[in-house]
């Protein structure tokens, strides 16, 4: 909230400077979003005098006005005020000067064919107030040449920022409590200004609600006056921000933001019979202050009288019964809501106010009858009439919370040694009543103090959180002990893995389009209320964001991409760990060597999903290529595989991506992609009871040489290699170390139907040299087995 | 003997000219072969009598062995030659560029998130996480904020019908009311920051603890500086004695060892979080360097200001109530801060919105190698 030095000082007797009296804001935790100096704005704005006035030649409107600036110049002005006029006294902004309303500097101008050294301002030009009729008049000993600021007398204007739980601190006397508490000067009483109340309060109060509004108090005012406010009030409410309407409005505004009390004065001629609180009726509605009509239910205080609803209790009146300018008999209301249920209301209305604000974090139950008195006083001196006594109905809670205090936490949760005596005197001056024995009895206004610790917490801060010492935390004996759990290592080993290979992390949205989510399978987590149709759904899979991606770059001229992520898929069973790699375009650029550019296949991705899987200490050796997951039009249908340890288990997925798909994300280069699942690799197997080893299993390298022996075999064409290979190597598990691949061919010279897979194996002796027999042993074998596949030894 | 000697002398030339290896064979056989005249000459020596023998066979063998030596050695010399000329038509133009190899890299997010690990786990710490689709309970309730909360509004919160409940919940307007309290606890969210992982781990792991919790939280924020989604790292310590003088000290170590400067001064303000009480927002001193934020000093030294860096506190006792830890027993503090934000001034970027755009130029000029995994003793910074 804003207000002026001025109004501060109101409240608060002090000698402090600004600068002291922020950095005390700061320090006891109401923070200093800004401090505004309206002397800056006001810079190279002077009193001026009118010395004559003239018609313009060419304009009905305007006047030429000779202005004595006070330092012995004289300047003609063109003016369009109607009420510029010789003898007046004004405020002249010179050419230099910036007008604070529009931010126009002025300058020397021609306006009709007359020069024009300047401008005489109206009100709202300098945002002093609403005014635009016609130019500022000043009294007539305003002297000339002086700086208008300095004149007006305008205030520095100090924004603070306050915390939910501090509602006392939401009006200028709250704050001034907290700063005097502080040691920043001395906090003044309120003055009540002294008016006489007659006769009972014609008009009937009652609380049909003691849920919802516990107490209502009211009194009637009749014959006001109400005019504008005053300057002083006007300039309280500007600095606060807020426009001067009226003065009933005005000063029911000031009671609120000069002391956190939100009231409300109706217009006692719209009214008829009793004024209730009450449950709205479902369906009942209201056009409220701010013009806009609101549906109500029976959840809902509201204050009503016999013809209908006139106040969304607590949060804004009613547009028909508040005042206007020929508003005369007022009926003043002052009400303790319930706290909770102002919220409630307010977030189903979708409707913000400043009462509201102050009422569901809690106003001050014991600042009914004074709120009541001071706004009744300041409206009969201001505005005239005759007061009624109060009615009240209802009462406000009034239990106060008494907290045993134990002065020595302060050291021990605050971490600070503070004197009793001072601790004592800091919270008295916050007008907590402690007792010999530290029973602390709080006041009603403060219902944020709910035990011991928010004691330290308001002792702390008036003693200066500066005063806190570091003090270490115990260190646990010996060397640290690692930290990550297997998941976060994992995580760890695949991401430094995937930047190894030269893959680039990302990291993407987690919540993705309806469209995209149904693309990979459909998101099961939709969001009630996205920021927008692009980020609607928590992404069942994380391609779509890296194809985003993709898409992103290869507009901005991109022809190669690797990249990663490694994020949460969001699923009905929860949140999976996932790394997804997409390699787009390129592979290898146009060079002088190879002259045309090659691009990813699937092989590329392939490889790259099991140097990953490896890395992650997968069981790559054990894994099968199976057909991929079967959601559709993910991969190309041909070329893609998932990995698995067993038909269920799924490790991970790779393949080219579909070109419907890369039509969905409008991309037009060739994209392969890889999916692995972390939490199916299986962790590390510690045998149960055994104490973790890093020792590894022996081994030294066989001293004998290894052999190779090449075979040939004719397989059916629709045969996969790898199965062929698994088999060959499955064929003697002691002495095959390896099988590898090294032909594939099919067409001339082989039959229809069938193609030729050319296999080095290598194996391994163990004590001996092998025999031929042996030899021809491991070779019968080998052939038997690839004959199980359906395949024939080739001639 | 003049004949051997003038046989050897023309031969000599003759293998000192040959230009090839085929030519030179030729000499080779002319001289060595079988019929050639060296062999011939020695096949005289047979038909000698051992006096003869004696007396002619040295010649013989000298000259033998001069022309083998020198075809030998014109053999050498022409294949170096061969070698040479091979090797000169093999030359590459070297300045021709070599196939591309990328240098892939880490996200600075990822990063700072290990390197916090790194600085945390010498403190004690171990990484803790939870899940980013909470419940409202975790998220909100049992951090002391209850439903009608004003706090709660402070959080944009994006929220989300329970698909396994959402089969039960058509047609169930009947009971509406009863139903309600129940929903409001299951009500599901995206979690709006980290701390819901501290009443996770406090239930499932009771105390004494002391976890940070990095991840991705959100807010259905978005503008210049604001995404809806960002990341956070939540510190919590409880044990018996511990107090505000601690979450000084922490904060203070953490950001010297992050920022790798001693000169980290911090400014604590008092503030309000409902989880903690008291509640404390921490600034950090910093100067205005070349356009940038650059953290260290005092903000009330020339030409330095402060920041809002992060927020902290004691840990409430009804939030150690909620997590099943007994407040008479154990008390702590708790801290969140962005992960983002620390990695934007601890490296530089000036964008949060680039941090999740997937440009593959700004990854490699803001990731890291894979090589720079954070460690004590390298220092968890990586400088350019």
């Amino acid at each position: 909230m804003k207000f002026s030095l001025t109004w501060l000082k109101d409240h608060l007797e002090t000698s402090a400077t600004l600068a002291e009296i922020t950095d005390a804001l700061n320090a006891i935790g109401l923070e200093v979003e800004g401090v505004e100096d309206p002397a800056q704005r006001l810079a190279g704005f002077t009193v001026a005098e009118v010395l004559t006035a003239e018609k313009h030649p060419d304009a009905d409107k305007l006047q030429v006005l000779t202005v004595n600036t006070g330092s012995g110049d004289q300047l003609q002005v063109v003016c369009g005020a109607p009420n510029a006029r010789a003898g007046m006294k004004g405020v002249l902004g010179q050419p230099g000067a910036v007008v604070p309303s529009n931010g126009m500097k002025l300058k020397k101008s021609a306006i009709r064919g007359v020069e024009s050294n300047g401008m005489m301002c109206s009100v709202r030009e300098l945002e002093l107030g609403e005014d635009h009729d016609g130019i500022i008049e000043l009294p007539a000993d305003a002297p000339a040449g002086h700086s208008f600021a300095d004149y007006h007398g305008s205030s520095p204007i100090i924004d603070v920022a306050i915390t939910p739980n501090r509602p006392d601190c939401m009006g200028v006397h709250g704050i001034a409590r907290d700063l005097a508490a502080a040691g920043l000067g001395t906090l003044k009483p309120i003055a009540f200004p002294k008016f006489a109340a007659s006769g009972a309060c014609p008009t009937e109060i009652r609380t049909d609600d003691a849920e919802g509004c516990p107490a209502f108090y009211g009194r009637v005012i009749t014959g006001v006056k109400n005019g504008a406010s005053p300057d002083w009030l006007q300039q309280r409410l500007a600095s606060a921000g807020q426009k001067p309407i009226s003065l009933l409005v005005d000063l029911t505004n000031y009671l609120m933001l000069a002391f956190g009390r939100p009231a409300h004065a109706y217009d006692l001629a719209k009214l008829t019979g009793a004024v209730v609180a009450r449950r709205a009726k479902n369906g009942e509605q209201i056009v409220a202050l701010n013009d806009k009509t609101y549906t109500l239910d029976d959840s809902m205080t509201v204050i009503a009288d016999d013809a209908g609803v006139h106040d969304v209790a607590g949060i804004m009146g009613g547009l028909e019964s508040g005042c206007s300018a020929e508003t005369t008999d007022v009926l003043l209301e002052i009400a303790y809501f319930n706290p909770a249920q102002i919220g409630v209301t307010g977030r189903k209305l979708g409707l913000a106010s400043d009462a509201r604000t102050r009422f569901e974090r809690g106003v001050d139950p014991a600042f009914l009858d004074d709120g009541l008195d001071l706004l009744t006083g300041l409206i009969v001196e201001l505005g005239g009439g005759t007061a009624s006594e109060v009615t009240r109905a209802g009462s406000p809670p009034s239990d106060a919370k008494v907290v045993a205090f134990d002065p020595a936490l302060t050291a021990s949760l605050g971490g600070v040694d503070v004197a009793e005596a001072e601790q004592r005197r800091i919270l008295e001056s916050l007008d907590f009543e402690v007792g010999a024995d530290w029973k602390v009895t709080c006041p009603l206004r403060r219902h944020d103090i709910e035990g011991p610790a928010d004691l330290v917490e308001e002792v702390v801060r008036i003693h200066g959180l500066d005063n806190v010492a570091s003090v270490a935390l115990p260190r646990a004996e010996g060397v640290a002990r690692p930290t990550a759990s297997p998941e976060q290592k994992l995580e760890r080993k695949l991401r430094r893995a995937a930047a190894g290979a030269g893959l680039d992390e990302a990291i993407t949205w987690s919540f993705i389009s309806e469209e995209e989510a149904a693309r990979v399978g459909g998101g099961v987590w939709s969001l009630d209320n996205p920021i927008s149709e692009d980020m609607k759904v928590m992404r069942p899979s994380l391609l779509p964001g890296l194809l985003s991606a993709v898409k992103r770059n290869v507009d901005r001229g991109a022809s190669s991409l690797q990249l990663f992520e490694i994020g949460r898929r969001y699923l009905a069973d929860g949140e999976h760990p996932t790394l997804v790699a997409v390699l787009a375009g390129e592979k290898t650029a146009r060079g002088w060597d190879t002259g045309k550019p090659t691009h990813f296949d699937a092989y590329d991705a392939k490889a790259m999903c099991l140097q990953l899987l490896e890395a992650a200490g997968a069981p790559v050796h054990k894994l099968m290529v199976m057909p991929a997951e079967s959601i559709a039009d993910i991969y190309h249908p041909g070329q893609s595989a998932s990995l698995r340890l067993g038909p269920k288990n799924q490790l991970a997925s790779f393949g080219t991506i579909h070109p419907a798909m890369l039509d969905a994300f409008d991309i037009d280069v060739p994209v392969v992609a890889l999916g692995i699942h972390l939490d199916a690799i299986p962790a590390p197997k510690v045998k149960k009871g055994a104490s973790p080893s890093f020792a590894r299993a022996a081994y030294s390298p066989p001293a004998l040489q290894s052999v190779t022996r090449d075979f040939a075999f004719l397989v059916p064409a629709e045969l996969p290699a790898g199965d062929l290979l698994r088999s060959v190597k499955g064929a003697d598990k002691v002495n095959i170390v390896d099988a590898k691949i090294f032909d594939v061919f099919a067409g001339q010279g082989v039959a229809e139907g069938k193609k030729s897979i050319a296999v080095e194996v290598t194996l391994q002796p163990q004590e001996k040299s092998f025999k031929d027999a042996e030899l021809k042993a491991i070779s019968d074998a080998v052939i038997a087995a690839a004959q199980k596949q359906g395949a024939e030894l080739r001639g | 003997m003049t004949d051997l000697t003038d046989q050897k002398t023309a031969a000599l030339a003759a293998i000192y000219a040959a230009e090839t290896l085929e030519a030179l064979d030729e000499q080779r056989v002319a001289a060595l072969g079988k019929k050639g005249w060296v062999s011939l000459a020695l096949k005289t020596l047979g038909g000698m009598s051992p006096e003869e023998r004696t007396q002619a066979a040295p010649a013989i063998q000298a000259t033998r062995s001069e022309v083998a030596d020198s075809i030998a050695a014109r053999k050498a010399a022409l294949e170096s030659a061969a070698l040479a000329e091979k090797l000169a038509s093999e030359t590459l133009d070297l300045t021709l560029p070599a196939p591309d190899t990328k240098t892939g890299s880490v996200h600075p997010v990822s990063q700072v998130m290990d390197e916090l690990a790194e600085i945390f786990a010498d403190l004690g710490f171990s990484v803790a996480t939870g899940p980013e689709i909470e419940d409202d309970w975790h998220n909100f309730t049992a951090l002391n904020m209850d439903e009608s909360h004003p706090a709660r509004a402070m959080h944009d919160t994006f929220y989300l019908p329970d698909p396994a409940s959402s089969s039960e919940a058509v047609g169930g307007d009947e009971n509406a009311s009863s139903s309600e309290a129940v929903g409001e606890q299951k009500r599901m969210l995206l979690r709006t920051h980290t701390s819901p992982v501290q009443i996770r781990s406090m239930k499932a792991n009771g105390a004494p603890i002391r976890i940070i919790a990095p991840g991705r939280v959100y807010r259905s924020d978005s503008d210049a500086t604001h995404t809806p989604m960002f990341h956070q790292v939540e510190g919590l310590v409880i044990d018996k004695n511990i107090h505000l003088g601690h979450l000084k000290w922490t904060l203070e170590t953490f950001l010297k060892a992050f920022f790798e400067r001693e000169d980290i001064v911090l400014r604590l303000r008092p503030s309000y979080f409902p989880f903690t009480e008291p509640s404390v927002e921490v600034d950090v001193g910093y100067a205005n360097t070349g356009g940038r934020r650059v953290v260290g000093g005092s903000g009330d030294d020339d030409g330095h200001d402060w920041m809002e860096l992060l927020g902290s506190g004691m840990v409430n006792r009804r939030v150690l109530e909620s997590a099943g830890v007994d407040p008479d027993e154990y008390q702590g503090f708790a801290f969140g801060v962005g992960v983002d934000r620390l990695a934007m001034l601890k490296y530089g970027m000036d964008d949060l919105r680039a941090f999740f755009d997937g440009d593959a130029r700004w990854l490699s000029h803001y990731g890291f190698s894979a090589f720079d995994q954070p460690t004590l003793s390298a220092g968890v910074g990586v400088k350019p």
